[in-house]
């Protein structure tokens, strides 16, 4: 039950070209691990998307895979391409873009210190990233409850409290409302 | 009295057999196994406790270091970004007698501003070490306190008090400006009466931080005191 | 004996006049350089309570002998510029040991300090130091020439190299300074000042953004404090040496102070009115222009 404030926010991103929740000039393309590379060389060179603007993964444990995306944009014809790659969560490793554009040495140092995926020949892939003397799993990966390795690790001060401000508001105020949203 | 940290070997005659056993023990030198060239770089003696001077020199002294704060101008996090409206027209710190120095030597205020990650732990241990006496720390935000907004981070530290002494907190995230005034005045009240000896509690309870220190911070290649 | 006495009581009340009141010229420069920024600043006060909090610190740390000597050949170079310069003409009280050939020794003096700095902050280890004393010795030699040679045409000009008597010879009237005689040496001069002061554009010895205050980097505790008294010291004597070489010098305290005043007020001007030059910049700075003046005020001179 949307108020008319949300229905005319919602006409003014349709008309913007939004489609779904992506700008409508975006593309994104399903490429195979093995292929990907290849397809890529083949959207830097014939293609003239020539700029690696980033590389990153998301972790989708239910599916037990990372998918992994690299945006590149064309400055001709000023579009945005995402290129995405599914690999399995287990021995997570993947051919290395660094001959393509040497700035993606480093978002593959990042993505193996904090995903574990490998690039093997990539260089400095091993050297650690942000953190220093890090022994445990990659700590972005979501099995990783980093809730819990605090509470171990870091000496938690006890008596911690959090006040929501809403509902701290709520008792002040109008204790006996009910919720109107 | 004033002590050089380098005549602590001569001062450990008159204690005990067995802490002599306990400091040769732990004065195994930490440059043991390291380059001619290296060796150098690392410094292998323990801290030692300096007394406060007595009745009205020590008032006096106090007194003398209360009107003039001198801070590191070492921005740990993101409280930094609280120093800089202090440092102009508006807020004014110089009226205090605070001055921002860029060397750990010669400033004897350390900032922690906000979270404090594994990484600048190390940094900040460091540094604090690397202060002279008698040295103060404020701990600015909650996140000095109980780790605030970052509570559950596995990069940052939830109490900076495991690991070096603090004299007073500013809670907030972050505290204004006139926060962070009024914990300076509080720090000021403090040296004055005299509680502020961050200085001699680190040294007396060396072992439990240092204990705390290399818990966290796994790639240890620092000495264990870095004067 | 007795005349011993005297001059050693003179000396010392002298040195004792001229410490605080570079300690309170320092502190109220401050002050007005906060009212010009809008806000109220440190107290005038605030350099001896700084001194003093320095001298109590509880630790220190000795890198070696000359280290523990570099604060104090600084304090000589201060004390042996300001003692053998009169500071106010005529007073028996702070002639101090002026004696003809003595603007050589001072310029030697200035020089001096310096180097016992480099010496110190040598030994200390910290990469930053002997980077600051580089730039701040090669600093100091390019800005010697313009004012060596403004030094030169004042003594062709008066035939001296005594300072009481280039003083002697600038009473009687305003007209009669070198300011007036022989503005050439007094640009040049005032020029080398600015330099000598390490104040913008030429306080890359000292950059604090830089290289951490550059060779007093790891100076700390009484170190510090020593370093600071000379600082007081070292900011009079080079104040009242160029009040009495280029603005007829002073017959009483009270004229010295105005003047000094005056004079320390030019440079702070100009510090915060410029960014700071390169070393190399401020090196071709020095021998272009302001060598060129001064070699125009000697061959005036000789002519």
């Amino acid at each position: 039950m949307a108020t008319e404030r949300q229905e005319r926010t919602m006409q003014e991103v349709n008309d913007s070209g939004l489609v779904g929740d992506r700008p409508a000039g975006l593309k994104f393309v399903h490429v195979e691990a093995d292929q990907a590379v290849a397809y890529i060389t083949r959207l830097r060179d014939v293609q003239g998307y020539t700029h690696l603007v980033f590389f990153t993964a998301i972790d989708y444990i239910e599916d037990s895979l990372f998918r992994l995306t690299y945006m590149v944009h064309n400055y001709d014809s000023r579009q945005d391409m995402g290129v995405q790659v599914d690999i399995p969560r287990q021995g997570a490793s993947m051919e290395s873009i660094h001959h393509l554009w040497p700035h993606a040495a480093t978002y593959q140092r990042e993505l193996k210190e904090m995903f574990g995926i490998d690039f093997p020949g990539s260089p400095g892939v091993d050297d650690s990233f942000i953190l220093e003397g890090w022994t445990g799993i990659s700590p972005m990966r979501r099995e990783f409850d980093t809730r819990q390795y605090s509470e171990q690790t870091y000496f938690p001060r006890p008596g911690r409290v959090t006040h929501d401000t809403a509902a701290y508001m709520k008792e002040n105020l109008y204790p006996s409302e009910a919720e109107t949203w | 009295m004033k002590e050089s940290n380098m005549d602590g070997l001569q001062s450990t005659a008159t204690e005990t057999e067995q802490q002599l056993e306990d400091m040769a023990k732990e004065m195994r030198l930490a440059n043991d196994g390291l380059s001619e060239q290296d060796k150098g770089y690392f410094c292998d003696v323990r801290p030692h406790r300096v007394e406060p001077y007595k009745g009205i020199m020590e008032s006096f002294a106090n007194w003398a270091r209360s009107q003039s704060l001198w801070i590191l101008g070492f921005g740990t996090g993101c409280g930094a970004i609280e120093l800089r409206p202090l440092m102009t027209s508006r807020f004014d710190m110089y009226r205090y007698g605070i001055q921002a120095r860029p060397t750990p030597r010669q400033s004897c205020v350390f900032i922690i501003g906000g979270y404090a990650s594994v990484k600048t732990l190390k940094r900040i241990v460091r540094s604090y070490e690397q202060m002279q006496g008698p040295k103060f720390v404020l701990g600015l935000g909650s996140c000095t306190v109980n780790g605030g907004m970052y509570w559950d981070s596995y990069n940052t530290i939830n109490r900076i008090d495991q690991y070096i002494p603090v004299d007073v907190y500013i809670a907030g995230c972050m505290p204004r400006p006139e926060a962070l005034l009024g914990g300076f005045i509080k720090l000021k009240q403090m040296i004055r009466e005299g509680k502020c000896e961050g200085m001699n509690k680190y040294i007396d309870d060396f072992d439990w931080y240092k204990a705390n220190q290399k818990q966290i911070i796994h790639d240890w290649n620092m000495p264990d005191y870095n004067w | 004996m007795n005349v011993i006495m005297t001059k050693a009581w003179y000396t010392l009340i002298s040195l004792f006049v001229i410490t605080n009141y570079g300690l309170l010229l320092g502190g109220t420069m401050a002050r007005v350089r906060a009212k010009v920024q809008g806000r109220i600043g440190q107290p005038v006060w605030q350099p001896y309570i700084d001194i003093l909090k320095n001298n109590f610190k509880r630790t220190g740390i000795y890198h070696g002998v000359m280290f523990y000597l570099g604060p104090v050949f600084r304090l000589a170079g201060g004390l042996g510029t300001y003692l053998f310069i009169p500071a106010v003409y005529g007073s028996l009280v702070f002639s101090n040991f002026s004696f003809s050939g003595d603007l050589l020794l001072v310029m030697y003096f200035i020089f001096f300090g310096q180097l016992g700095m480099a010496l110190g902050a040598g030994q200390s280890g910290h990469p930053y130091s002997p980077l600051g004393v580089s730039r701040g010795l090669a600093q100091m030699t390019a800005f010697e020439v313009p004012f060596a040679l403004s030094v030169i045409a004042i003594a062709a000009q008066y035939q001296t190299l005594s300072i009481t008597e280039i003083v002697a010879a600038q009473q009687g009237g305003m007209l009669n300074w070198v300011a007036f005689t022989n503005p050439l040496a007094m640009v040049a001069g005032m020029i080398s000042f600015l330099g000598m002061s390490m104040g913008n554009p030429f306080s890359v010895v000292i950059a604090p953004q830089e290289i951490p205050i550059g060779p007093p980097t790891e100076m700390q505790s009484s170190f510090l404090g020593m370093l600071q008294t000379n600082r007081a010291i070292f900011n009079g004597a080079k104040l009242v040496l160029f009040m009495n070489l280029y603005f007829g010098g002073a017959t009483n305290i009270g004229v010295m102070v105005v003047k000094t005043f005056l004079i320390y007020l030019y440079t702070v001007i100009v510090d915060a009115s410029f960014p700071r030059f390169r070393t190399d910049q401020s090196i071709r700075f020095f021998l272009g222009i302001p060598a060129l003046i001064g070699i125009a005020a000697v061959v005036l001179q000789m002519l």
